[in-house]
C-alpha cells in the first residue's frame, strides 16, 4: 500500500504539497517547520505510532516526538516475552540529559524488539517510522486500536498542542 | 505551614516543599522517583548538602568511560545510576539539590519535552540569580559566564516530568579526580578540565542565601506549602520498581577487569598482575 504523507499546520498553511517536504529538516533542528505523520498507521496521544499488519503491531515514536526530543542517544526496551498494556510504559528515551518515557499504544505480548537501536539509538531520529522502530507486539484486543488517533486527527492533535505552547 | 506567596493569591498550583539535609543522595534520588511515579502533587525538594561523597551516573552511562574505576574501589566511593539521564557527577556535602516535580498541566506554557522544561528552568534560576553573577542556561548547563556550576537532568512520564540539578555550592579538587573527562562535552567546555570548567557557588552568595531566593522564586509560579520529610507518605498501592541503584562492587570490579588487557594476568609472588593492579591503582 502507497503510503501518502501528510504535514503538519506550516505545510497546510503555506499550502505546500503533503507529499514533499521542502526545505526539509535535519532532525535535530530547533526550526521544528513540520513534522511527518504517515498514512496508514494509528496514533496515541502521547506520540507513539502503532502499524497493524496480521497478527502484529509494530510500535515507534513519531516524528514529532523525535523532533521535540532532541538527539537520542540510549533507547531502553523491554525484552522479548514481557507483555504491554495500552497506555503504560513499556521503555524509555533518552535524549538531552532527559529520560522519556515510551508508553505503548496498545496491549499485548512483546515478541520483537530492535536491538539495532542499542547501537545506533538515533534511528529513532533519521528514521522514526521504519528503522527506528522500538518494538512488535501481538496485540491481545484489537479493539484498542479503534481508540487511537488516525492521521488527521493525531495531526490536529499536535498542531494543537504546539499552539497551546 | 504555608509560604505566603503572590502566586497564591492568584491561584497558582499547589507545590509540597520539602527541606531536609544531609540526607544520602541514594535515598533522596529513590524518594524523587517515587514521587514522580507514583504522586499526583507538585514537589520541590532541596537537600541542603547530602552525607558523604558519591558519584552519580545518569541512565546510559558506561561505567569505564565515566569514571576512574581503580580509585573509586580503592576508597570505596559509591557509584549511584539515576533513574534520569545526563552526565556523571560527584556529590557531598558542599552539593546543594534542588529537585522539581510537576503535572505537566502545572506549568502551562511548558511542554512535556526535555527543551521546553529547561528553558522554563532557566527562567526560573534567572530569577534565582538576578543580579548575581552572569547566569545563563548554556548548552543546557547552569553556569556563571563559561563556568559550569550546575548539573541538571530531567524525567519525563506521560503526565507529569521531573526536573534536579545538584548546585556546586563548594567542592573538593580531591574528588573531581575519580571522574574522567566525559567522552561528549559541551562546546563551550573548550576541553577545559573538571577545575578550570566548573565553579563554586559560595564565591557569589551565601548558602542560606541561595535555597531562600529558590523558594522565593518558585514562590513567584507556585503556592508553596512546607512539609517535613517525615509527613511525605504514599498510597498503600503505590508500588512499583526503581530504576535507580546503587552499582555492588563486584560490578565496578568486573568493569575494570574487562578494562585490562587479557596478557596482563601473570603470576607476580602469589598475587596476580590483575589483582595487584586493582590493590594499586
Amino acid at each position: 500500500m502507497a503510503l501518502r504523507m501528510w504535514a503538519s499546520s506550516t505545510a497546510n498553511a503555506l499550502k505546500l504539497s503533503s507529499a514533499s517536504r521542502a526545505n526539509p529538516s535535519p532532525p535535530f533542528s530547533l526550526s521544528r517547520c513540520f513534522s511527518t505523520v504517515l498514512d496508514g498507521l494509528k496514533y496515541a496521544p502521547s506520540h507513539e505510532w502503532v502499524k497493524h499488519e496480521g497478527s502484529v503491531a509494530t510500535i515507534g515514536i513519531t516524528d514529532h516526538a523525535q523532533g521535540h526530543l532532541g538527539e537520542v542517544v540510549f533507547a531502553d526496551l523491554p525484552e522479548p516475552g514481557g507483555s504491554v498494556s495500552q497506555g503504560s510504559s513499556f521503555g524509555a528515551v533518552e535524549s538531552v540529559k532527559a529520560t522519556s518515557d515510551v508508553n505503548s499504544p496498545i496491549s499485548g505480548e512483546v515478541v520483537e524488539v530492535n536491538t539495532n537501536l542499542t547501537k545506533k539509538p538515533g534511528l529513532i531520529n533519521s528514521s522514526p517510522y521504519e528503522e527506528g522502530w522500538m518494538i512488535k507486539v501481538k496485540p491481545s484486543t484489537p479493539s484498542e486500536l479503534e481508540s487511537l488517533l488516525g492521521p488527521k486527527e493525531y495531526t490536529k492533535f499536535c498542531e494543537e498542542e504546539d499552539a497551546a505552547h | 505551614m504555608t509560604i505566603a506567596s503572590k502566586a497564591r493569591e492568584a491561584g497558582a498550583p499547589l507545590m509540597k516543599l520539602v527541606r531536609f539535609r544531609g540526607v544520602p543522595i541514594l535515598q533522596q534520588l529513590y524518594l524523587e522517583e517515587r514521587l514522580l511515579r507514583t504522586s499526583s502533587d507538585n514537589w520541590c525538594l532541596i537537600n541542603d548538602g547530602t552525607d558523604s561523597p558519591a558519584i552519580v551516573m545518569g541512565l546510559s552511562g558506561k561505567l569505564p568511560e565515566l569514571v576512574e574505576l581503580g580509585s573509586v574501589l580503592r576508597d570505596r566511593i559509591p557509584i549511584i545510576r539515576r533513574f534520569t539521564g545526563g552526565g556523571t557527577v560527584i556529590v557531598d556535602y558542599g552539593t546543594i539539590f534542588v529537585t522539581l516535580i510537576c503535572n505537566k498541566d502545572a506549568v502551562p506554557d511548558v511542554q512535556p519535552f526535555p527543551r521546553s522544561i529547561m528553558s522554563w528552568s532557566g527562567l526560573l534560576y534567572g530569577e534565582v540569580f538576578e543580579g548575581i553573577g552572569d547566569f545563563r542556561l548554556r548548552e543546557n548547563d547552569y553556569v556563571f559566564g563559561d563556568h559550569k556550576f550546575g548539573g541538571n537532568a530531567q524525567s519525563i512520564t506521560k503526565l507529569r516530568w521531573l526536573h534536579h540539578t545538584s548546585f556546586l555550592w563548594d567542592f573538593d579538587v580531591k574528588n573531581m579526580s575519580y571522574l574522567k573527562l566525559p567522552v561528549k562535552a559541551p562546546k563551550y567546555r573548550s576541553e577545559r578540565g573538571h577545575t578550570d570548567f566548573i565553579c563554586r557557588m559560595k564565591e557569589l552568595l551565601p548558602r542560606a542565601e541561595f535555597i531562600e531566593r529558590t523558594i522565593k522564586a518558585i514562590g513567584n509560579h507556585f503556592s508553596v506549602k512546607s512539609v517535613s520529610l517525615e509527613s511525605v507518605d504514599f498510597p498503600s498501592d503505590s508500588e512499583f520498581v526503581h530504576t535507580t541503584r546503587l552499582h555492588a562492587e563486584h560490578e565496578i570490579h568486573g568493569s575494570l577487569q574487562n578494562l585490562l588487557p587479557r596478557k596482563s594476568v601473570t603470576k607476580v609472588g602469589n598475587q596476580d598482575t590483575a589483582s595487584s593492579l586493582l590493590f594499586n591503582c
